[in-house]
């Protein structure tokens, strides 16, 4: 226990002197200035949009979690600055060999923000208030406890499937034991899922946590959501200013890991971009979070840091095959010769960006190095779509014009790129700008309107069914309702293997497979976000999956 | 009269009445919506399933309808989408905001327009005069969110005079009194924070002051030579009255009375300013709660609520405007 | 002042409107229009503005002559050193530099010219079209007709026209161009309609009128042979100063995320609202040459527009 606690430490101590050295050669023009960071003061960081509330459970979205995450803990987390799972709340886990039985060995000594005690049947009750929980509105909003448990000891939505939770037992104060029906992939990944993260018992009752209401529509959450969310991660909730748009939160003086640097964190709501760099630039914001690529450069030379996270994303171009043309692998392969994607990601990408093979990074489990690559090829683009008898195609191209995503910075040029691409080798493209919430995720989701659509993904944890069996797992109106069974066995089976060797060599296969026989979308392109500190901000760890803790971070006054 | 205010009142509930069915209808039909705003990329079937059943979505429209009227006679207009705020609490917080800034600038703009378009009218034809009127023809040609745009990249970002964005300072402990901050300083005597919310409020309000002041200045210049023709200012310039005399008794209080209806009448193009001025500046008011529940969130309940009051305040300014005039006319007779 | 409509919130508006309308009604028409033409070939006013509305209807009539190159063609001269952060700029052959995805930034420029031209006139157009429906059928019937239309225009007077347009925009099911030329038309609507049902309401009574229908004249041929052209100098009046806040509010949508959603058009509006703001640290000329473009055709319109309607007010005939 004691060794995996140093490991931990070494691990975190050794990323954080990386991060200070780094910020330290930025600094290097600066005068002799020891540089030594005091703690102490206040970090303001700018966030993008409203939070929906603060109970971890209830929400799937970034700016939900980045408060979120400096409140609460989870079981097993991310060492700081990759995507490797390291001991969260749960100092160890191991499993039984079917991959159903997890047993938890907790952190001693650590206490919830009100003073009660977290123990293994605190983790237990957490884990049963989400199997247990009732109403419409509560289960329409655990996004992501669907996902990975797949359903509710009562279920209100039909098609909801069968929940894998069984139970889970405290065996002694420090030992939680969670059984499942049904061994996934996911974990032990999903155990550091930001929405499952760990809650007082004594909170969650106290302030009503299971209530949300359904008025009209919409929803309205509980006192623990809205205004006492209690956990027991580095900082402790402060307050919501709602009409200056900031979200307070304060150091947690008894935190159980490293205790945050500065006493005062502010999440200031700055929704326009442009706004947000220009705060920076001011001095009244310290950081900010997905920079415009356009600015990147300008914001470094003017001596900002501008950290690049390691691309734990993906951006593709989906083909549906509904449409029978589409159908033909030729055709597929002809779309994916004929995109320039070397230039899309040298002129349009955001720096540090790369072309994409594969509908995961090649950090996550299961990347095959060696599976068929599309070279830019114009020529052999057209001789397929002639051997295909498809030299007449006109495809209807959906894409938003109105979002940006960490992936998909700008959707507009992308897809004029693309589109440029495609009828350079005699596709007749007809773009279906939609707007993100009034019409694209629906109509391309739910009810598969489009020919061609560009989307991605930014991978929550390291396992290849987040990204390629998300995608690809089941059918989707997205690629086509057909039956692709072949393939939705092929990762079926892939998730299901619970060694590590048998797993990595199925889900190798499986990327293969996807890139040379399938090939129902075309991988695009791997974008690293990044997030942005002045030069008095000192220890913030960048993290690929976007989920970076601001405990590490001090201020220079 | 009263039987006039009474059938006007009628009038108005059922224009309501209607407006809010025909945009209930409409949003619901729209595609996406907010079962796609809640979900992002993580929707699966089962979820939106799941969403579209606890938000009420499933059921026919009418039935829809007829229980948000319900709420709404009860005084519940819903909750944001976003936050889980009931929406009169959102647009509360919004309000002031935006009649804040909506008066600055009107105050910026009738101080400086009044003068200057009093010297334009005396200098008629002169350089003062020309100079006047091409600037309040190039104010008008402007976009004023360019405008906005090139005044905080220069006095934000090249020189730092001005804060680029927001109401106050970031962690500044101001008490939230009224919601107006300048006057909320004032109240609770924390001049330091009255201080910085005027400092916030300066360039978004000369931004948004362009708009009103082309129109002020044009107004006063026409009147001000309305009333120099008339016979009693030349009777007064016989008379060998001092100029200041004249100035004061004759021609500036006969020729503000257009000049305050215009200012009344600038309301609505005031707002459509502040639509962009806001977005420019991240200033929380209802012009960026009014895009931000169109384009981002797709806050219906919000959205809903915000066309309704639109229409509710101009149908009863309007009535207050219909009645002031009968007072104050009584050859007007309202029908 | 009889006549007056008491449901006064545009009622600056709708006063400006009804002395137009007076004033295009005074006379028959023919005499009116020579009186005012002359009257603007002596304003200087007029004249800039008119230079200005011209050489832009020129270029955007010859913009395939002018333009060194194809406004939608991504050149591999200008998409070699292309970067997100780095936008080439002059050469010899594309003088003002590339756009975000390396086009010919001049040619999109001079093909904007086309594209303004078409939203600003279409936008004007298609408000007209209805207003004039509007105005006609409540100027020539009065009565409920009359009243029932006048009390929707009032209301769509009353509404920040920005917002009007936001909230049309918003309540779409697609969105393309033709969602921004709907939403800043409709906005028009009520001011043409007033325009109208005022310059026709003052023509009933006035003595050509009077002398047709005493001749036996159809009342359908009076409205349609008498009083709509006479009518007309009022329009265009009022559609040249439309046509500057149409290019304005389609600027101002685009900025607000709710314009024309493909980047491929160029207009300037779209140019200015998009790739302006975007790349406004890199390449501030993607904004700035856009937004001259605007400020000056706008400006162009406005005092070719204030000219006519200063040469049509019967005060100036003194």
């Amino acid at each position: 226990m004691q060794a995996r606690r140093l490991r931990t430490a070494v691990a975190i101590a050794a990323v954080t002197a990386l991060a200070v050295g780094a910020a330290g050669c930025a600094e290097s023009e600066r005068d002799g200035d020891s540089g030594e960071a005091k703690t102490g003061g206040t970090f303001i960081f700018a966030g993008a949009g409203d939070p929906k509330n603060f109970d971890p459970i209830f929400n799937d979205d970034g700016e939900s979690f980045r408060p979120i995450r400096q409140m609460f803990d989870t079981l097993v987390t991310h060492k700081p600055g990759t995507a490797e799972l390291t001991g969260g709340l749960a100092e160890s886990w191991e499993h039984d060999p079917t991959g159903k039985v997890w047993t938890f060995k907790l952190r001693q000594g650590v206490k919830f923000h009100d003073g009660t005690p977290f123990n293994a049947a605190a983790v237990c009750y957490n884990f049963d208030r989400w199997y247990n929980m009732k109403g419409a509105a509560a289960q329409a909003n655990m996004i992501y406890y669907m996902d990975v448990f797949g359903g509710f000891a009562k279920n209100e939505a039909e098609g909801a499937g069968e929940s894998i939770y069984d139970k889970c037992e405290a065996k002694d104060d420090n030992t939680a034991v969670l059984s499942l029906k049904k061994y996934k992939g996911a974990f032990p990944g999903a155990f550091a899922l930001t929405s499952l993260s760990i809650a007082s018992p004594e909170a969650l009752k106290k302030y009503d946590a299971d209530t949300v209401t359904q008025s009209g529509d919409s929803f309205a959450y509980s006192a623990f959501a809205n205004e006492h969310p209690v956990g027991t991660g580095p900082f402790t909730f402060g307050g919501w200013d709602k009409a200056k748009g900031e979200i307070t939160l304060n150091r947690n003086p008894d935190y159980w890991g490293d205790k945050a640097k500065v006493d005062k964190l502010i999440i200031k709501i700055i929704k326009d971009e442009n706004t947000r760099k220009q705060e920076l630039r001011a001095g009244t914001v310290q950081g900010i979070d997905f920079p415009a690529p356009a600015d990147r450069k300008a914001l470094a030379d003017e001596g900002f840091q501008v950290i690049d996270r390691p691309a734990f994303n993906i951006l593709y171009l989906g083909i549906n095959q509904k449409n029978p043309k589409l159908k033909d692998l030729r055709v597929r392969q002809a779309i994916a010769y004929a995109l320039n994607r070397q230039q899309l990601v040298q002129t349009k990408g955001p720096g540090g960006a790369k072309v994409a093979d594969e509908f995961m990074p090649d950090t996550v489990l299961g990347y095959a190095p060696d599976v068929q690559k599309y070279e830019y090829n114009p020529e052999k683009a057209k001789q397929l779509l002639k051997e295909a008898g498809a030299e007449n195609l006109t495809l209807n191209f959906y894409y938003p014009p109105d979002v940006t995503r960490p992936y998909m910075p700008n959707p507009q040029e992308i897809f004029t790129v693309l589109a440029n691409d495609l009828q350079a080798v005699g596709i007749k493209v007809n773009g279906v700008p939609r707007p993100w919430n009034g019409g694209f995720k629906d109509d391309v989701q739910t009810f598969g309107k489009h020919d061609l659509h560009i989307l991605g993904w930014t991978g929550d944890y390291n396992d290849p069914g987040n990204f390629v069996g998300t995608f690809f797992g089941r059918g989707k109106a997205e690629f086509g309702d057909q039956a692709m069974t072949e393939m939705f066995d092929a990762i079926g089976k892939a998730d299901a293997t619970v060694d590590e060797a048998g797993k990595k060599a199925a889900w190798e296969q499986v990327n293969r497979d996807i890139a040379s026989k399938w090939l129902p979308a075309v991988p695009v392109w791997h974008a690293p976000p990044a997030i942005v500190v002045t030069k008095d901000v000192e220890g913030l760890v960048a993290s690929p999956l976007t989920d970076e803790r601001f405990n590490t971070v001090s201020v220079k006054q | 009269m009263l039987r006039v205010i009474v059938r006007r009142l009628l009038q108005l509930v059922v224009t309501l009445i209607a407006l809010s069915a025909l945009i209930f209808i409409w949003l619901r039909n729209l595609p996406g919506g907010p079962v796609d705003a809640l979900l992002g990329e993580r929707a699966t079937p089962e979820t939106r399933a799941l969403l579209t059943k606890a938000l009420g979505y499933d059921q026919p429209i009418l039935v829809q309808y007829g229980k948000f009227m319900q709420r709404i006679l009860t005084g519940d207009f819903g909750n944001s989408i976003r936050t889980g705020d009931p929406v009169t609490e959102v647009i509360g917080r919004a309000f002031p905001a935006t009649v804040e800034l909506a008066l600055a600038a009107m105050i910026i703009a009738v101080g400086l327009g009044v003068p200057l378009g009093y010297l334009a009218a005396r200098w008629r034809g002169r350089f003062l005069d020309n100079l006047t009127i091409a600037g309040t023809l190039l104010g008008i040609s402007i976009p004023i969110f360019f405008l906005g745009y090139l005044l905080k990249d220069v006095f934000t970002q090249n020189i730092h005079w001005f804060p680029p964005s927001g109401r106050v300072s970031t962690g500044i402990d101001n008490t939230n009194v009224t919601g107006f901050f300048v006057l909320d300083g004032l109240l609770t005597r924390e001049f330091d924070a009255a201080a910085d919310a005027l400092w916030h409020l300066l360039l978004p309000a000369i931004t948004l002051a362009t708009i009103p002041l082309a129109v002020i200045v044009r107004i006063t210049r026409a009147s001000v030579l309305d009333v120099l023709n008339e016979d009693y200012v030349r009777t007064a310039e016989a008379k060998g009255l001092r100029h200041r005399t004249i100035r004061g008794r004759h021609i500036l209080r006969n020729a503000l009375l257009p000049v305050v209806t215009a200012i009344g009448l600038q309301t609505g193009a005031l707002l459509s300013g502040a639509v962009l001025t806001e977005k420019v500046y991240n200033w929380g008011g209802l012009g960026t709660l009014i895009t931000d529940s169109i384009s981002g969130s797709r806050d219906y309940p919000v959205l809903q609520a915000l066309i309704l009051l639109a229409a509710l305040v101009f149908v009863v300014v309007n009535l207050l405007v219909d009645l002031s005039y009968a007072f104050i006319d009584p050859r007007v007779r309202v029908r | 002042m009889s006549e007056r409509s008491i449901g006064l919130l545009g009622e600056r508006k709708k006063a400006r409107l009804e002395e137009l309308a007076r004033a295009s009604a005074d006379k028959g028409g023919v005499s009116l229009v020579r009186d005012a033409a002359r009257r603007l070939r002596r304003n200087p006013v007029a004249i800039v503005g008119a230079i200005i509305v011209g050489l832009f209807v020129l270029v955007a009539a010859f913009a395939p002559l002018i333009a060194p190159h194809d406004p939608v063609q991504r050149f591999d001269e200008l998409t070699r050193n292309l970067t997100v952060d780095n936008i080439p700029g002059a050469s010899s052959e594309f003088p003002l530099g590339s756009d975000p995805l390396g086009r010919d930034f001049l040619s999109r420029l001079i093909y904007g010219s086309r594209q303004t031209l078409f939203v600003g006139v279409l936008a004007t157009l298609i408000g007209l079209a209805f207003g004039v429906v509007f105005g006609a059928l409540a100027g020539a019937f009065g009565g409920w007709i009359d009243v029932i239309l006048m009390r929707l225009t009032d209301v769509m007077l009353a509404l920040p026209s920005l917002l009007l347009a936001i909230t049309l925009v918003a309540m779409a099911s697609k969105s393309s161009q033709w969602t921004v030329i709907f939403a800043v038309a409709i906005v028009n609507v009520p001011i043409f309609a007033r325009l109208l049902r005022g310059s026709m309401l003052a023509q009933r009574e006035s003595d050509h009128v009077l002398a047709a229908r005493a001749l036996g004249v159809k009342e359908r041929n009076i409205v349609l042979r008498h009083m709509l052209p006479n009518s007309l100098t009022a329009v265009i009046v009022q559609a040249t100063l439309t046509f500057a806040v149409a290019i304005l509010d389609a600027a101002a949508l685009s900025f607000l995320g709710l314009g024309d959603p493909d980047i491929n058009r160029a207009e300037w509006g779209l140019m200015l609202g998009v790739d302006g703001q975007r790349y406004f640290e890199v390449r501030p000329e993607l904004a700035y040459y856009p937004a001259l473009a605007i400020i000056v055709v706008a400006l162009g319109f406005t005092l070719l527009g204030e000219a006519m309607r200063e040469a049509i007010d019967p005060k100036n005939r003194r």
